[in-house]
């Protein structure tokens, strides 16, 4: 058996390289490494040449010059005057949010549509099964253009909202759709919000502990405990005693209206009749501010708002004569009202700590309220639906994939229909559901960056267009761009792949 | 044992009862009826809100669409020959804009005599695809498939024919190489040397070889420049371009992929990752601004075949991704056999591994196929003139200036007509492909 398995002790050859299966791979390896390598400096010497050759140069210097456009959608502060960095991460931030709210907005349709299309009702089935195949097999471009033409095409305009204009508002005059946009309630952020935050945080707390509580007597006794009631409980019943508690105390608490250049003791409306024009200082998105404005339109007082973002510059634009009507939040000091400023009779409450400002209608278009601009509106739209057609798919797949050998076996067991979803049918569904949904929300992420064509002020559009367009660093900008979607990419998949592991089967 | 029934009971049926007919609500439409639609309270429910659903969507749409109009010369007219006959403000559309502008709306601005030729190169793209979808086309039919592309490539841009002809040649060229060194030097060389070759003779011997031939006889048809491309025919040679093209460079990416090579490994590992990460949108953009960057200086091609090539290495990253799923299915025994049998590689996967593997992955390249195809309306934003494009462009002349949804509408439907006869392609294949055991 032995004698003829010991290989030949001959040196090494150089045709070993090609025909010894040992060293072959190498060879081929180091082959194309060398082609790449070549293939890449070609890449790198071209782009130099071409570079010098427009006389421009590689750096990233441009991301700290001044930007000069105006970016109308944006989270954070941002004007003409910031940088072209700044304007990228407004439009890095703009993407994320549509993108965040995409995924939610899909993931809700998708499984509505995925679950009704397997449901008993011919009808509904039929519906939903014409829902995903229109939107499967349509490019989302057309969606995106056809949804943005509805909202700006079809809806009527500010001006239709007057009195026998044929437009109304909806849900108790609160949202206003019009071609401008869709206007709904702002929350205002008073005196004591912060305590509701933290009521809120512990409400969290407790459900955990809630939640951990009913799995362990279960675990040892057998009895179960309702968890959803008690975490239903435990998240609205403080809160809702914090808030009744605080806008009942603070809430009623009023305060003055502090005025320059008028009469101590005046009413509102003297003093309004008095002045050229009011220019109110306010914080924005908070109580007093909102409570200040409606006592001026409950006036019938047309003003200009200063935007300041703390009580201590309301006060020094007040001193500096900015504005001549101000409320301070109640946890000003009333002795560092501004110089030269007089209380009026008419005071303010301070406000529940949160409220909601609805939407008026003003001059020629909404005042208060939030704009969601049409933009945002038909692209989040368009991207929801879209995906959550391939959603819908994914999940009645999943649910189809879970045999129903299964289902019988719960309900021998005498498990309740509830429970057989939630603790059978849903955990081997969800294994086959999750990795593709995440691939679809990979998908909507990077369909974002078809904004461009409603011209919803994206990455792409900040980053990848006007700043290249501004700044003629076309390398550079289209690098980073692709940087940030690709470092996206992959946090998202990373998460993926996490998942997958924690819920793979286990097996030996 | 009937003695102790015929005691107990007082009564006994002794003949059958003649068959008859469940009860009215038991039986036809009113059981169906009553189990798909009314079986209870939320079902009810259901039922009347998706009446109400669809009916509130038909009474908004229908006599928009029965009222159009469809001979007009512009909007204007159509909107007072809706007024004449319907009324002021009744809801009609204007279906004229699609009588005046298809030929638009399919063929961009091609010439107009010249529309023979898209329509035949599609029909021999039709032609040539055949033996790949269905298996029960000769298997020498497959010749016909190879050569579509020059054909197609010849009367979509006319010009003369040589050129194609001298592009086909290297392919020629490359093959002849590999049979006539595989004996003497050993695969690997032959195989290097055929990928080489064709490449060298592109660069230098093609272009000259085809104006020396043209010379000699000239075979040319009218040349039609790219500009003029638009429409549907842009999209569909966009689309069929890229996969055909990025087929197999998806193949070879998937088997670098799935490789023990470790330089090989990661190199296919990060061109999938990075195409696959960035959107279609941001290539595209790079395509149009960058990709002179990259060339040698003074190298300034075709917009549409910048187009062709990004579009080409986007959908490689994704077909990669479908045939690896394809390999990773196959059965651990299948590799082994073909080790077993003493086959190298590249002739283990040619005659074992990747006739399986496609055969599992052609429902997901059809799936790609959609996606490429759909995605191909994203090339109005480097500005050239696919459907959407042109609708914009209808919009702006004008007679149809304002016009959205009777565009809108037309293009969907052609897009669905054809994305979902795809789709459903790809379910029977799913289903014919299906066999007992996995």
């Amino acid at each position: 058996m032995t004698t003829t398995s010991d290989a030949p002790k001959a040196g090494f050859r150089p045709s070993q390289l090609i025909y010894d299966t040992r060293y072959r791979s190498l060879t081929i390896q180091v082959i194309a490494f060398i082609a790449l390598m070549l293939g890449l400096s070609w890449l790198v010497s071209n782009t130099v040449a071409n570079l010098s050759a427009l006389g421009k140069d590689f750096d990233f210097g441009f991301l700290g010059q001044r930007a000069g456009y105006d970016i109308n959608q944006r989270l954070i502060e941002y004007d003409s005057a910031s940088s072209h960095g700044r304007a990228a991460l407004v439009g890095i931030l703009n993407t994320l949010l549509v993108a965040a709210l995409g995924c939610v907005l899909a993931t809700i349709v998708g499984v509505l549509a995925g679950v009704l299309r397997l449901s008993k009702n011919w009808l509904i089935a039929k519906l939903m099964a014409v829902y995903v195949e229109g939107f499967r097999n349509i490019p989302v471009l057309l969606w995106i253009l056809l949804i943005f033409a509805l909202m700006t095409e079809a809806t009527p305009q500010p001006r239709d909202f007057r009195e026998g204009g044929g437009a109304s508002m909806i849900f108790g005059d609160t949202v206003a759709i019009t071609n401008r946009g869709v206007f709904v309630p702002a929350p205002a952020w008073g005196n004591g919000s912060l305590i509701l935050l933290i009521v809120l945080v512990l409400s969290l707390v407790a459900v955990w502990g809630w939640r951990r509580y009913a799995h362990k007597t279960q675990e040892e006794t057998g009895r179960i405990l309702p968890i959803g009631w008690g975490t239903l409980g435990l998240l609205v019943v403080p809160l809702t005693i914090a808030f009744l508690a605080l806008s009942m105390t603070s809430g009623r608490v009023t305060q003055p209206i502090y005025v320059a250049g008028g009469i101590e003791g005046a009413s509102l409306a003297e003093f309004g009749a008095a002045q050229q024009g009011i220019n109110a200082c306010a914080v924005p998105n908070s109580t007093e501010s909102l409570n200040l404005r409606r006592a001026l339109r409950a006036e019938g007082l047309r003003f200009n708002v200063v935007p300041v973002t703390t009580a201590e510059e309301a006060i020094a634009a007040a001193e500096a004569g900015r504005c001549n009507i101000l409320s301070l939040p109640a946890s000003t000091d009333a002795a560092t009202a501004p110089a030269g400023a007089v209380a009026l009779s008419d005071t303010i409450q301070r406000g529940s700590p949160v409220q909601f400002e609805s939407p008026v209608l003003g001059g020629f278009n909404f005042e208060g309220g939030l704009q969601l601009r049409n933009s945002l509106i038909a692209l989040w739209l368009a991207l929801s639906l879209y995906t959550g057609a391939f959603i819908a798919e994914n999940v009645r797949g999943g649910i189809l994939s879970v045999s129903k050998g299964q289902t019988e076996a719960a309900f021998a067991l005498g498990i309740k229909p509830s429970r057989t979803m939630r603790l059978v049918i849903l955990p081997q569904a969800l294994r086959v559901i999750i990795p593709p949904m995440i691939s679809q929300y990979l998908n909507l992420t990077k369909n974002s960056s078809l904004a461009i064509a409603v011209g919803y002020m994206d990455a792409r559009s900040t980053l990848g267009g006007i700043t290249i367009n501004q700044t003629g660093k076309e390398l550079e900008g289209m690098l980073l761009l692709g940087l940030f979607y690709l470092v996206t990419s992959l946090v998202i998949s990373s998460a993926m792949n996490l998942y997958n592991s924690r819920v793979k089967l286990k097996e030996r | 044992m009937s003695d102790t029934h015929a005691q107990t009971v007082s009564f006994v049926r002794e003949t059958m009862l003649p068959e008859a007919e469940p009860p009215v609500g038991n039986r036809g439409a009113i059981l169906w009826m009553r189990e798909n639609l009314f079986s209870g309270w939320f079902n009810i429910l259901m039922t009347l809100v998706s009446l109400y659903v669809i009916w509130w969507a038909l009474a908004h749409t229908m006599p928009w669409v029965f009222n159009g109009i469809w001979n007009a010369g512009s909007l204007t007219e159509c909107r007072e020959i809706r007024n004449a006959t319907l009324g002021e403000g009744a809801s009609a559309a204007c279906w004229a804009v699609l009588g005046d502008r298809w030929q638009q709306l399919m063929f961009g601005f091609y010439p107009r005599e010249l529309y023979w030729r898209p329509v035949l190169a599609f029909v021999i793209f039709l032609v040539a695809i055949a033996p790949v979808l269905f298996a029960g086309m000769p298997r020498r039919a497959l010749w016909i498939t190879a050569l579509s592309p020059f054909v197609m490539f010849w009367l979509l841009w006319g010009g003369t024919a040589w050129f194609p002809v001298s592009i086909a040649l290297g392919f020629v060229l490359g093959w002849a190489a590999l049979r006539a060194l595989a004996p003497i030097a050993g695969p690997l060389v032959a195989v290097i040397v055929a990928a080489a070759l064709p490449i060298i003779y592109w660069f230098y011997t093609a272009g000259p070889l085809a104006r020396e031939l043209e010379q000699v006889v000239a075979l040319r048809i009218e040349y039609v420049p790219s500009q003029d491309f638009g429409g549907f025919m842009l999209s569909f040679i966009i689309g069929i371009a890229g996969i055909i093209l990025s087929l197999p460079l998806g193949i070879l990416l998937a088997l670098g992929r799935q490789s023990d090579l470790f330089i090989i490994n990661k190199i296919s590992v990060g061109f999938i990752e990075v195409i696959r990460g960035v959107p279609l949108i941001v290539w595209l953009f790079t395509a149009s601004l960058l990709l002179n960057y990259f060339l040698p200086p003074g190298t300034n091609f075709d917009l549409m075949l910048r187009v062709i090539i990004m579009v080409t290495l986007f959908a490689a990253a994704y077909i990669a991704e479908v045939v690896r799923g394809g390999l990773a299915a196959l059965p651990k025994g299948q590799y082994e056999a073909a080790d077993a049998l003493g086959l190298d590689y590249w002739k283990a996967m040619r005659l074992i591994i990747l006739p399986q593997a496609l055969k599992i992955s052609i429902p997901g390249i059809v799936n790609t196929f959609i996606g490429l195809f759909k995605d191909t309306t994203l090339v109005v934003f480097i500005g050239l003139f696919d459907p959407i494009g042109l609708s914009n462009a209808i919009r702006a002349s004008v007679e149809w200036n304002g016009i959205y949804w009777e565009l809108f509408v037309f293009i969907g439907l052609l897009f669905f007509i054809c994305c979902f006869s795809m789709s459903r392609y790809s379910l029977y294949l799913e289903k014919k492909l299906q066999r007992g055991h996995n």
